[in-house]
């Protein structure tokens, strides 16, 4: 009983003005250390992975595309791959690819960070030659990448990403608020933050344009939400009252696709946005809170954030979604209790304590707080330990 | 018990905290609706209700039986009348609810289609 007592007033914990990082040459700081073997493309995945499989110390990021695509998408997919290879959580990146000249613009993007980077193309020389070749330049960058340091780095240099899934009522009641919570109290730190899933804002759309900062902001919010409605009008059969909330989610409780997306929208607190992002655009704005155009797919939504050089992500989650991310540490919590107790696995942080109001929102931030500077000094996610990477293209239409 | 909380200078608010479950969550003090956040309640059911948004207390007795997860009406509202949860509006009143009843998709129905 008194411990409980302790626990309610304990809400207003000093947060610490430093994490344990990885200074990069840019200047930024990552949370991780990863020596990537990047892919160019499809059929380049078998000689990456052969690359990964020699060299201890490094990992391939296989996908799916790379070939024939173009305009608008092309550009997307080279944002994406380039993106994935600032990451201040890369230390070095090796990239092998078909053609040598999609290689090289990747290369080159990359190298303006001044991070290591290096090209290998197969076409005329085969895969063995070249896993060959790039194998030697993986294991100098792997031994060099070992020595680096973990070194005290200003808590401004988190760059945090949220998207939930999963959702139930739980999400609205307990995780996303929480997020919210934590927004609220680390903005003011500098750091930055970016939230997306375009899709699953409509019914809030019009208070969500009223978050953004400025006048732009929150016209370019209303712009890119308008863009995605009209293409959802073109493509669906029925205006998606049948599928939106869906039956699972009226199951649990949700009545109206409004209700659905004002408990997504808690994830940012009492926030607004400074600016809103295209797919994988890195922001420019300096510190505070971004909005990104991404899809709500969990795989796509990380890949696209990651891309723009967010270097841990936070996941709040209702019925258990099991997602992680290739280069980006994935946080997962949840206020279902028993997503906590039957996923315990897949769990990074319980706050199903707030239903039983055993704990408040602001001491559940706070340990959110505890929990995500825990990762950022080096300990490991659950998606991590179990091994999960996931690295999904976005997909713009299809390829030529 | 009370006499050890008093030696001990705890308020009988947090008292109440204390020894009170929370039955229903209400995010926002403008929300017309409340969560239940236990397995259900039952008709005529006393709820304990938690209102997140400034940490404070207040009751409902409950007129339906309603499951987890499910919304209950926190006053009388009429046809055409505004839900609000989160302190924001969710969707409209299409069949008139009386205080303490179901609040779901046989009654509300969303403003957007």
């Amino acid at each position: 009983m008194f411990t409980m007592l302790k626990q309610r007033s304990g809400s207003n914990m000093e947060i610490p003005k430093s994490f344990l990082g990885y200074k990069r040459e840019n200047g930024r700081a990552g949370t991780r250390n990863h020596v990537i073997i990047l892919p160019v493309d499809d059929i380049s995945n078998a000689c990456a992975e052969a690359v990964a499989n020699n060299i201890k110390g490094t990992f391939a990021i296989p996908h799916a595309y790379g070939r024939l695509q173009f305009g608008a998408d092309l550009e997307l997919f080279f944002d994406t791959m380039i993106g994935t290879g600032k990451n201040p959580n890369v230390a070095a990146v090796i990239v092998i690819g078909i053609e040598p000249k999609w290689t090289k613009r990747i290369v080159d993007a990359i190298a303006t960070t001044g991070k290591p980077v290096e090209g290998f193309s197969i076409e005329g020389s085969g895969d063995i030659k070249t896993t060959m070749k790039a194998s030697q330049k993986a294991q100098e960058f792997s031994q060099w990448a070992s020595e680096k340091q973990r070194e005290e780095c200003p808590l401004s240099d988190l760059w945090i990403s949220v998207k939930c899934g999963e959702s139930d009522t739980t999400s609205g009641m307990a995780a996303n608020p929480a997020v919210g919570n934590l927004m609220d109290k680390l903005e003011p730190l500098g750091v930055h933050l970016c939230f997306g899933e375009t899709s699953e804002l409509t019914g809030a759309e019009k208070v969500c344009a009223t978050r953004g900062a400025t006048p732009e902001a929150s016209k370019k919010f209303m712009k890119t939400w308008s863009d995605y409605n009209d293409f959802i009008l073109k493509e669906a059969t029925d205006d998606l009252s049948e599928s939106q909330p869906t039956a699972g989610n009226i199951a649990g409780g949700l009545t109206t696709i409004e209700e659905k997306a004002f408990g997504n929208f808690q994830k940012i607190g009492s926030r607004k946005f400074i600016d809103v992002l295209t797919p994988a655009e890195e922001p420019k704005k300096g510190p505070g809170l971004y909005f990104m155009d991404t899809s709500s797919a969990a795989g796509e939504c990380l890949t696209l954030q990651a891309a723009a050089g967010f270097n841990i992500h936070l996941f709040p989650t209702g019925q258990g979604n099991i997602i992680g991310n290739a280069i980006e540490p994935v946080v997962k919590l949840t206020g279902n209790p028993s997503t906590a107790a039957n996923m315990k696995e897949h769990i990074d942080l319980d706050v199903s304590k707030i239903l039983s109001r055993e704990m408040n929102l602001s001491e559940a931030g706070d340990e959110l707080i505890k929990t995500t500077l825990r990762v950022a000094n080096g300990r490991l996610t659950c998606a991590e330990a179990l091994g999960h990477k996931e690295f999904v293209m976005t997909k713009l239409y299809r390829s030529a | 018990m009370r006499l050890i909380y008093k030696i001990l200078q705890i308020s009988n608010k947090q008292i109440d905290t204390i020894n009170m479950a929370t039955d229903i969550i209400i995010h926002d003090k403008k929300d017309n609706v409340g969560v239940v956040v236990i397995e259900k309640i039952t008709p005529k059911q006393d709820c304990a209700c938690w209102i997140m948004e400034d940490d404070s207390s207040t009751k409902i007795q409950s007129l339906d039986e309603i499951p987890l997860g499910h919304k209950i009406a926190m006053i009388d509202l009429n046809e055409g009348d505004t839900i609000l949860k989160y302190g924001h509006d969710i969707g409209k009143v299409v069949k008139s609810i009386k205080k303490g009843e179901h609040v779901h998709v046989h009654n509300v129905k969303t403003k957007k289609w």
